[in-house]
């Protein structure tokens, strides 16, 4: 298969599942109840003319697969529907939310999969070292905590300051209310509120980077060109770094991609509890206010991002590593 | 004095089950020049000398002995030292068919990292030895920029063959370098080395468990069995008059078409080779020898003088009479 | 972390040997029963060796039977505020109540043990549902081959790369918060990779000589699947259940967290969601927080290490490094 037809069919499955994803979302909107009893819950006091005006304007008089084509127009026109929650189309609200998220994922990642991978080559180069030992279980308990509820245990200690522990930043929020800084003012008071939530979210995902990098590395340490970079005269320090791990990253940075879509959920709960105003914290509220139009809006998004991330995935993978690029 | 010469070398892998010994006592010697031979069946140590000569084997083993390569101690040797000669005094031509080469690297980079690292010429210079190289072991130059998967299972082996000449060696030891390929192939890689060898003046530990393949680029042939060298002479004489009765095994493994002395069906050897860590006591060869009496599983025989520069370690032979004799009538050994 | 069973000793496969000569099964039921039931001995022998497991064993059996005697442990009256044995206020932990009390005067020990059966439950049963599905869709697929593996493998790839909590929060809000809701929006999005472990092993499987010969003596797919490729993924699917309870109980308190649980059963997910609501963490009710939280760590990481454990013992390939 050449390198074009591979990507196609790379980029052809994405298609799909996005299609899929349309579908599910369309149908699950439909399958559970009166969509809009849904829409209204807790918005009572609506007439029944609102009602048939909201029906038609949703197209719920239409036959079903004509709906459908509706639905997907509309949504590629991006129209995701209107929130009565907030008044505003849906599109908007989840726009004024996307950056803090995008800030708070990029940044957190970006450093989760650096030190992971770090961490991972040091423990795969000693294998069975002390420092190994102690990372592997580091890693099985950060895996095993709930990152919510590492978050609020940050929060008490260095937001609040529980017993010894200093209080050191803000609780939440984005920006401190009202003190009208600009510039690099500005910047540095974002910075400021962001440490805690990307500390958390580091630490949460860390060790599934690290524990990917070194299974990985262990694995490339056991091939037979490792030794031929031995035999050749090649010091230690360029076996690893030239040789074994330009290696062993390729699977590991797949699987790092891959994992977006736990972070997303890890996002969710992080934003929440340190009142950061992404996308996350739109997911929990609308939660509570059952502000459907806005959730599905968000899990199409949610669900899109990912299956793009995937196909970059793909993609990066076929460019960096020459056996993937010829097959 | 020799190039390569081997004494008393003993090789212990470390397991959780307790040290595994892999080579037990074994003396090697290669002049300039010279082409010895080493076969045995897979698990007999030969690999592991391949390894033990430039300290490859993983960290943790044990290795004893003495490895002097052109008179300096090999496992004596500062980390430093050890590198610097890794690769100009002796390289390794490796199963490359296999995974000998890093799959994300372009091969000509493969090669011209060994010439950079031995500061044998400047980066242009490197450049364009390797693509002599390469022509030297009959590929086009353009075949620098490949990728190792975009190469056959020949070509690969050949690129390898390049890298082993990179920093003109004396010495080059072939690990099975024509394992894994097809016959045709195998022929041609065959010719390959040998044309190298002689054009180049390069003494040769050339590793196989196909006797027929060294009896063709070999001087001398030495044959293990479970650790140690169990026959050692020049390689016509082993191969056609083997003293040893794992040799003559061997070697009517490997039918030559045409000869008188293989009309007879191939005699397999009954059984596999034993456990290193479970050797069996006297000759550890008794259990599957045909020839074997008394004395074997209790006495461990010494290497015996067979004929001049030929030597065999089996108790038939303590009466300096090659086996087949011995054989017709059983017991006038020791 | 891992330590391998340091046997120096060969493993004894003697003793069960000796029993099944003293007692010859007669049918071929009866052979294959005495031969699973040597090799569970065996797996069970290697695991008594593997610290991790047997910390992981230890610390589950705690809460196994927190669970079990919580009415003995905790009177259920403790979760009612109305209740007399209700306490003051966001009382920080005294004699009376170790772990203090949250804002409504209850005792969070109480709260906790009784967080332990619905955490459990909701874990158990939405795995036993999740390994079911994966099971089912993994063998068919696996089994079958042909255009029943397209479509189920397309199937399991989609709902692979949809966000499962975003996906969690959409059923579950739709459906309405409840018990049933959670274990049903657990298992509905995590079978998936249940399905194509189970799918990978189907497919080596098949290929076996036995199972090929039995196929060549006319065997239904029936007999094929339940007496040979079903007995074969069972340690396999024990050990990928182990992993998924784990799993299951993080969701079950991320959802409970976000308010999409079961508002009259207290789970651990719930009491963190009321501590939250209530201002718990920026008042510094530290107790409020902390044991909930400990608690699912504890849980989660016993099934961890049981299942890694597990795995190293039944899977040959690790073990063999």
């Amino acid at each position: 298969m050449s390198t074009r037809r591979y990507l196609i069919s790379k980029v052809l499955q994405a298609i799909l599942t996005l299609a899929f994803v349309l579908a599910f979302n369309f149908f699950l909107f439909r399958a559970v109840g009166d969509p809009v009893t849904q829409l209204l819950r807790g918005h009572s006091g609506i007439s029944a003319q609102a009602v048939l005006q909201l029906q038609r304007q949703l197209g719920l008089d239409l036959p079903l697969p004509q709906q459908f084509v509706h639905y997907v127009k509309e949504t590629f026109e991006g129209h995701l529907g209107y929130s009565y929650f907030y008044n505003l189309p849906v599109s908007q609200v989840i726009a004024g939310r996307i950056w803090p998220t995008i800030l708070l994922i990029g940044l957190s990642t970006l450093a989760s999969t650096a030190l992971g991978i770090w961490i991972g080559i040091r423990q795969g180069w000693r294998r069975g070292s002390k420092y190994d030992q102690g990372m592997l279980a580091f890693t099985l308990f950060t895996y095993s905590m709930p990152e919510f509820w590492f978050g609020l245990l940050i929060i008490m200690a260095f937001a609040v300051g529980v017993g010894p522990f200093p209080a050191l930043f803000p609780t939440g929020g984005y920006e401190t209310t009202g003190a009208g800084y600009t510039g690099m003012a500005h910047v540095v008071d974002v910075l400021n509120h962001m440490v805690l939530p990307f500390f958390v979210l580091t630490l949460s995902y860390l060790g599934e980077y690290s524990l990917i990098m070194r299974s990985s590395l262990l694995e490339t340490l056991g091939e037979d060109f490792i030794i031929t970079a031995r035999a050749k005269g090649v010091r230690e320090n360029r076996v690893l770094y030239g040789h074994a791990v330009p290696n062993a990253l390729l699977p590991t940075m797949t699987v790092t991609i891959l994992q977006l879509g736990f972070v997303l959920s890890g996002v969710i709960t992080i934003e929440l509890i340190f009142n950061w105003p992404g996308l996350g914290l739109l997911t929990a509220t609308s939660v509570d206010a059952r502000d459907f139009p806005v959730l599905q809006g968000l899990f199409l998004l949610f669900s899109a991002s990912v299956i793009v991330a995937n196909l970059v995935a793909d993609l990066l993978y076929s460019y960096l590593d020459p056996r993937v690029r010829a097959a | 004095m020799s190039l390569l010469s081997v004494h008393d070398l003993f090789v212990n892998y470390r397991t959780q089950g307790g040290p595994v010994p892999a080579v037990r006592g074994v003396d090697i010697e290669i002049g300039t020049g010279e082409v010895l031979g080493l076969a045995g069946e897979s698990g007999c140590g030969k690999s592991t000398i391949a390894g033990a000569l430039l300290r490859l084997l993983p960290t943790g083993t044990e290795v004893t002995g003495s490895i002097l390569l052109n008179g300096e101690d090999v496992l004596g040797m500062r980390p430093g030292r050890l590198r610097a000669v890794r690769w100009t005094e002796t390289s390794i031509v490796f199963q490359g068919a296999m995974h000998a080469l890093n799959p994300v690297q372009r091969v000509g980079e493969q090669i011209e990292e060994a010439i950079l690292i031995h500061h044998q010429a400047g980066e242009r210079e490197a450049h364009v030895r390797v693509g002599g190289l390469l022509e030297q072991v009959g590929l086009p130059p353009r075949r620098i920029k490949d990728y190792p998967h975009e190469l056959s299972g020949g070509q690969k082996q050949r690129v390898m063959i390049a890298m082993a000449l990179a920093c003109n060696p004396s010495l080059i030891i072939a690990d099975e370098p024509t394992t894994a390929l097809d016959v045709m192939v195998q022929a041609q890689v065959l010719k390959l080395l040998k044309e190298l060898q002689r054009d180049l003046g390069l003494a040769m530990l050339f590793i196989t468990h196909d006797l027929s393949v060294l009896i063709e680029v070999c001087d001398r042939l030495a044959i293990m069995y479970a650790g140690r060298i169990v026959e050692e002479g020049p390689a016509q004489s082993v191969f056609y008059e083997s003293a040893h009765p794992y040799t003559r095994a061997l070697a009517d493994a490997f039918p030559a078409i045409g000869e008188g002395r293989f009309r007879k069906a191939p005699s397999g050897l009954p059984g596999d080779p034993p456990y290193p860590q479970d050797l069996p006591g006297g000759c550890t060869f008794h259990p599957r020898c045909p020839l074997a009496f008394e004395a074997c599983p209790h006495i461990d025989p010494r290497l015996f003088d067979v004929g001049p520069g030929w030597r065999a370690a089996c108790l038939l032979v303590d009466s300096a009479k090659p086996v087949l004799e011995a054989a017709r009538t059983p017991g006038s050994g020791p | 972390m891992r330590p391998r069973p340091t046997s120096t000793e060969p493993v004894a496969t003697a003793p069960d040997v000796h029993i099944e000569v003293k007692e010859p099964p007669r049918t071929p039921k009866q052979i294959a029963r005495a031969r699973r039931k040597a090799a569970a001995k065996r797996v069970w022998r290697e695991y008594r060796k593997n610290t991790m497991g047997m910390a992981g064993l230890i610390i589950l059996g705690f809460f196994v039977f927190v669970a079990i005697f919580a009415p003995l442990l905790a009177s259920s009256c403790g979760l009612d505020p109305t209740c007399p044995s209700t306490g003051p206020q966001l009382h920080a932990p005294s004699l009376k109540y170790p772990l203090g009390t949250d804002d409504l005067g209850r005792s969070v020990l109480t709260l906790t043990i009784w967080g332990t059966r619905i955490s459990m439950i909701v874990g158990l049963v939405s795995t036993a549902i999740t390994i079911l599905i994966g099971v089912t869709i993994g063998l068919i697929a696996g089994y079958y081959g042909a255009w029943r593996e397209t479509v189920l493998m397309r199937l399991t790839d989609w709902f692979l790369v949809i966000p499962f909590l975003p996906l969690a929060i959409v059923l579950a809000t739709l459906l309405g918060p409840s018990f049933y809701t959670v274990i049903f929006v657990i298992a509905i999005t995590s079978w998936p990779s249940a399905a194509r472990v189970i799918r990978a092993q189907v497919l080596s499987l098949k290929t076996r000589p036995y199972v090929e010969r039995a196929r060549a003596l006319g065997a239904s797919d029936w007999h094929l699947v339940t007496r040979h490729i079903l007995p074969n993924v069972g340690p396999l699917i024990f050990a990928n259940t182990v992993l998924t309870v784990a799993v299951a109980i993080l969701y079950e308190s991320t959802l409970s967290f976000l308010g999409l649980g079961d508002p009259l059963h207290t789970s651990w997910g719930t009491i963190l969601e009321n501590s939250f609501g209530a201002g718990a963490p920026f008042a510094g009710n530290w107790w409020w927080v902390v044991p909930p939280g400990l608690a699912i760590v504890l849980v989660v990481l016993s099934f961890t290490m049981i299942g890694y454990a597990l795995d190293d013992i039944l899977n040959p390939k690790l073990r063999a490094r």
